[in-house]
C-alpha cells in the first residue's frame, strides 16, 4: 500500500488574533501580529500605541485578542512595556513576556526617545515594529520610515520624499542590545523563529517586521504577500540579525538580485517615478545593500 | 521614632513607607534628593522596589502607568517642567483609573530659567483628573503620601503630593517616622480588581466610541466626589494610629474671625504666624489653609467663611488674563451660597519671592482699609 503523505507543520497552530477584526484587506500587520503570537503564545502582554493595531483589535467592549492589550501613548510603547514588565515582576509574575508592538511612526519617530532610553538600559522587553513606512492610521502621512520617493498625502507628486527612509536597525544596533531581526510577513517561518529566539533571550529585543499596506501604498490587497517576498529579494528589505550590536548575519542570501522596478510598478505609491528617479532609488538599495554585506562578512 | 529630614527625603520616606514597589523617575532640581534617597533605598535593599532610571519625565509617567495596570504600587516625582512633560501621561493615568502618586516639588516655569517655588506647574494640572493635595510642613509630607496612597487605591484615581521648592523641599524638620508595621496595618497590599495579565486577557483603554466615553468620564467624576469623604474618613483612620489627623483644610480662628485669609503652602504656615501677631494687636483675623486642591473642599470652605465679612485669598500662582487660581476657587465654592460678602484676590511670592508675615499684614491691612477689592488682582510685593 502507498504511504500517505503528510504534510508538516511549519508554525504553531495556535491562533491568538481572532478573526473579524478590523483590519484592511490584505494588511501586513495583521499577519504580523498573528505570527509573532504563534511564537510567543498566550503568556504575552501587548502595549500598543496609537498606530493601526490600535483600531484593528475593535472598539471597546470587543476585542479580537486572546491576549491582554495595554492601549498606551503613542511615544510610549517601550516606557509602558517597561513599567508592565516591572510591575509583573513585583507582584511575582517572572514569566509572561512583555511585548511593545509599535507601528514606524511610534518607532522611528515620536517613539525613539523612549525606544532608545529602553534599549540603553537593556529592560527586558521585545519591542516590534511593523512597518508599513507612512502614518497609515491617520491617512497614510510620511514618517521617517517612508522610503525615498514615495507619495504620501503630506509628500504630494508634486514634491515626494527626497530624503532616505531612517535605518532604524542601526540605531538599535547601536544601543548593543542583545538581539535585533528584521523581517518579512512573506515569510512566516522566519517570523516564528526569529520571535522564538528573541524569546528565548533576557534584555531589550527588537524586530522590525515588514508589513505591506495596500490601503496606504496604492496596491492590489492579493500583492500584499508578493510585495512582502519581493522586496527582500531585491535587496529593498534584507532579512538578517544583529547580535550585541557588532554579530550581523544575513538570513537570506540573494544569489539573483532583482531589480526594484517590478515592485515599484505594484504599488500606486510610486507611480509617478521618472525612470532617472528610479535609477536613483536603485543606486540607493545596491549602497545598503552592499554596506550591509559588508558588516555581515566583518562580523 | 523622630528624625531630622528635609521635605524631598520626607517624600522618600513617605514611598517607602508605602512599600511603593515600582519607581521610575528622571531628576529635575528640587527634586533631585527624592530620588536619590529612593534609589539608595533600593540598591541596599531597605525598599523592595524596581527603579527604572527613565530617560524623561514623560517615559516616567507611562512606567508607572504600565506598573500599575500590572498592579503593581507606583511612585514617582517631578517638579515644574518635568511635570509639564508629563501632562498627557497625567491624563492617561487618570482616565486609565490608575492609583499611581506623584510627589511634585512647586517650582515655577520657564522662562526665563527659574528653580523657586511657585504654584503654576501643579495648578496647571489642574483638570487631568488628579487628586491635589498641598503641603505645609514635612510631618505632612510623609503622612500624606501614605494616606495619598489609601486614598487614591480605594477610588482608582491618582494623587500628586505637593510641597514648595526650597521652603519646604529644602528645609530640615524634625518628623515623626512613622512604624513601619502600622502603616502595614493603615496600608494594606495593592490589590485592584482588574489588571493586566495573561490569566485574564482584556483590552485595557482601547477606541471608545461617543455611546461609552461620557459614562467613563461620568463616573470618574462620581468617584472625585467621594474622595472628599474618603481623606476625612482615613484623616480620622491615621489619627488613630498615629495621632495626627490628616484632613481637607488647616483652620486656624477661623470661627470668630472677620477677616480670613486663604492660603496653601507653606505660605499657608507663615500666615498662621502672621494670625497670632495679628490677634495681638487685635485683629480679628483667621487662616484658612487649602490642603487638599482637587477634589475642591466646596462645603467645608463654605462653613469656615460663613460668618467673615471679608475674604482675602493669597494666591502664589496665576491664571494670566484672569485671577489667582485659588481665589476663582473661592468665588466659586462661596457663591450663591449665604451674603456675597467681597473676597480680595492678592497675588504674592511668584518665582520664589518671598511671603512673610509682612506680606500678610499688608494684606489684612489693605482688606480692612478696602470695602470692595476694587481690582481684580492685589499684587504683593511687585516693582510696578
Amino acid at each position: 500500500m502507498k504511504k500517505e503523505k503528510k504534510m508538516t507543520l511549519t508554525l504553531p497552530v495556535e491562533e491568538l488574533v481572532g478573526s473579524g477584526n478590523l483590519a484592511c484587506q490584505g494588511c501586513g500587520a495583521n499577519l504580523a501580529l498573528r505570527y509573532v503570537l504563534k511564537a510567543l503564545g498566550q503568556r504575552t502582554v501587548l502595549c500598543i500605541p496609537a498606530c493601526c493595531w490600535a483600531v484593528i483589535d475593535g472598539a471597546f467592549p470587543h476585542s479580537c485578542m486572546s491576549v491582554p492589550i495595554y492601549h498606551c501613548a503613542f511615544e510610549t510603547a517601550a516606557s509602558t512595556a517597561t513599567g508592565v514588565k516591572a510591575g509583573l515582576e513585583m507582584v511575582g509574575d517572572l514569566e509572561t513576556t512583555v511585548v511593545a508592538w509599535a507601528g514606524d511612526g511610534g518607532t522611528f519617530d515620536i517613539g525613539l526617545q523612549a525606544l532608545s532610553g529602553a534599549a540603553e538600559r537593556n529592560d527586558d522587553i521585545i519591542y516590534v515594529c511593523y512597518d508599513n513606512e507612512a502614518y497609515m492610521n491617520t491617512g497614510i502621512q510620511r514618517s521617517s520610515a517612508t522610503p525615498t520617493g514615495a507619495w504620501t498625502t503630506t509628500t504630494p507628486v508634486k514634491f515626494p520624499k527626497d530624503r532616505p527612509k531612517k535605518d532604524i536597525d542601526a540605531i538599535m544596533a547601536a544601543h548593543r542590545i542583545p538581539y535585533l531581526a528584521t523581517a518579512s510577513i512573506s515569510y512566516p517561518e522566519d517570523v516564528v523563529k526569529k520571535t522564538k529566539k528573541a524569546k528565548s533571550i533576557k534584555g531589550t529585543r527588537f524586530i522590525h517586521i515588514y508589513a505591506p499596506c495596500p490601503t496606504g501604498w496604492k496596491s492590489r490587497p492579493e500583492d500584499a504577500v508578493k510585495l512582502g517576498r519581493m522586496v527582500v529579494q531585491n535587496c529593498v528589505f534584507p532579512l538578517y540579525e544583529v547580535e550585541h550590536g557588532e554579530k550581523y548575519t544575513l538570513n537570506m542570501k540573494i544569489k539573483d538580485k532583482k531589480p526594484i522596478d517590478d515592485y515599484l510598478k505594484l504599488q500606486g505609491r510610486f507611480r509617478h517615478l521618472k525612470p532617472e528617479q528610479i535609477k536613483l532609488m536603485q543606486e540607493e538599495v545596491d549602497h545598503n545593500w552592499a554596506r550591509l554585506l559588508k558588516k555581515c562578512e566583518s562580523a | 521614632m523622630k528624625k531630622v529630614i528635609m521635605g524631598n527625603h520626607a517624600l522618600s520616606y513617605g514611598a517607602m513607607l508605602s512599600r511603593s514597589q515600582v519607581i521610575a523617575a528622571y531628576p529635575i532640581t528640587p527634586q533631585t534628593q527624592v530620588v536619590e534617597l529612593l534609589s539608595e533605598m533600593c540598591a541596599d535593599g531597605t525598599l523592595n522596589a524596581k527603579f527604572i532610571k527613565v530617560e524623561s519625565e514623560h517615559s516616567a509617567m507611562a512606567a508607572c502607568i504600565g506598573a500599575s495596570a500590572a498592579g503593581a504600587r507606583a511612585f514617582t516625582a517631578t517638579s515644574s517642567q518635568g511635570l509639564a512633560l508629563m501632562h498627557e501621561m497625567l491624563h492617561w493615568a487618570s482616565g486609565g483609573r490608575l492609583p499611581v502618586v506623584l510627589g511634585n516639588i512647586n517650582r515655577a516655569m520657564a522662562p526665563g530659567w527659574t528653580i523657586w517655588t511657585d504654584q503654576n506647574d501643579s495648578l496647571s494640572q489642574r483638570d487631568t483628573g488628579w487628586i491635589q493635595f498641598y503641603c505645609a510642613s514635612n510631618q505632612e509630607v510623609v503622612d500624606t503620601v501614605i494616606q495619598a496612597f489609601k486614598v487614591s487605591e480605594a477610588l482608582a484615581i491618582p494623587s500628586m503630593v505637593v510641597l514648595d521648592a526650597f521652603a519646604l523641599s529644602h528645609t530640615y524638620e524634625v518628623v515623626d517616622i512613622p512604624d513601619q508595621a502600622k502603616v502595614d496595618a493603615y496600608l494594606p497590599p495593592f490589590n485592584p480588581p482588574y489588571r493586566v495579565t495573561p490569566d485574564d486577557p482584556r483590552a485595557f483603554g482601547g477606541l471608545t466610541g461617543p455611546e461609552h466615553y461620557m459614562e467613563l468620564r461620568f463616573k470618574l467624576q462620581k468617584d472625585m466626589e467621594k474622595v472628599l469623604e474618603m481623606i476625612e474618613r482615613t484623616g480620622r483612620e491615621y489619627e488613630k494610629q498615629f495621632g495626627r489627623y490628616l484632613g481637607l483644610v488647616d483652620d486656624y480662628l477661623c470661627d470668630d474671625a472677620e477677616i480670613i485669609l486663604v492660603t496653601s503652602g507653606t505660605a499657608g504656615y507663615t500666615a498662621h504666624v502672621a494670625v497670632d501677631e495679628m490677634r495681638d494687636h487685635g485683629l480679628k483675623v483667621g487662616n484658612l489653609r487649602i490642603k487638599v486642591f482637587r477634589p475642591f473642599p466646596f462645603e467645608i470652605v463654605r462653613r469656615l467663611t460663613q460668618s467673615a465679612k471679608k475674604i482675602a485669598v493669597v494666591d502664589r500662582n496665576i491664571s494670566y488674563g484672569h485671577h489667582g487660581i485659588f481665589a476663582q476657587e473661592l468665588k466659586s465654592a462661596i457663591y450663591g451660597h449665604g451674603d456675597c460678602k467681597p473676597v480680595f484676590g492678592f497675588i504674592a511670592g511668584l518665582g520664589g519671592r518671598d511671603i512673610t508675615p509682612a506680606s500678610f499684614r499688608e494684606v489684612v491691612d489693605f482688606t480692612i482699609s478696602h470695602d470692595r477689592p476694587e481690582e481684580e488682582i492685589i499684587w504683593i510685593g511687585v516693582k510696578k
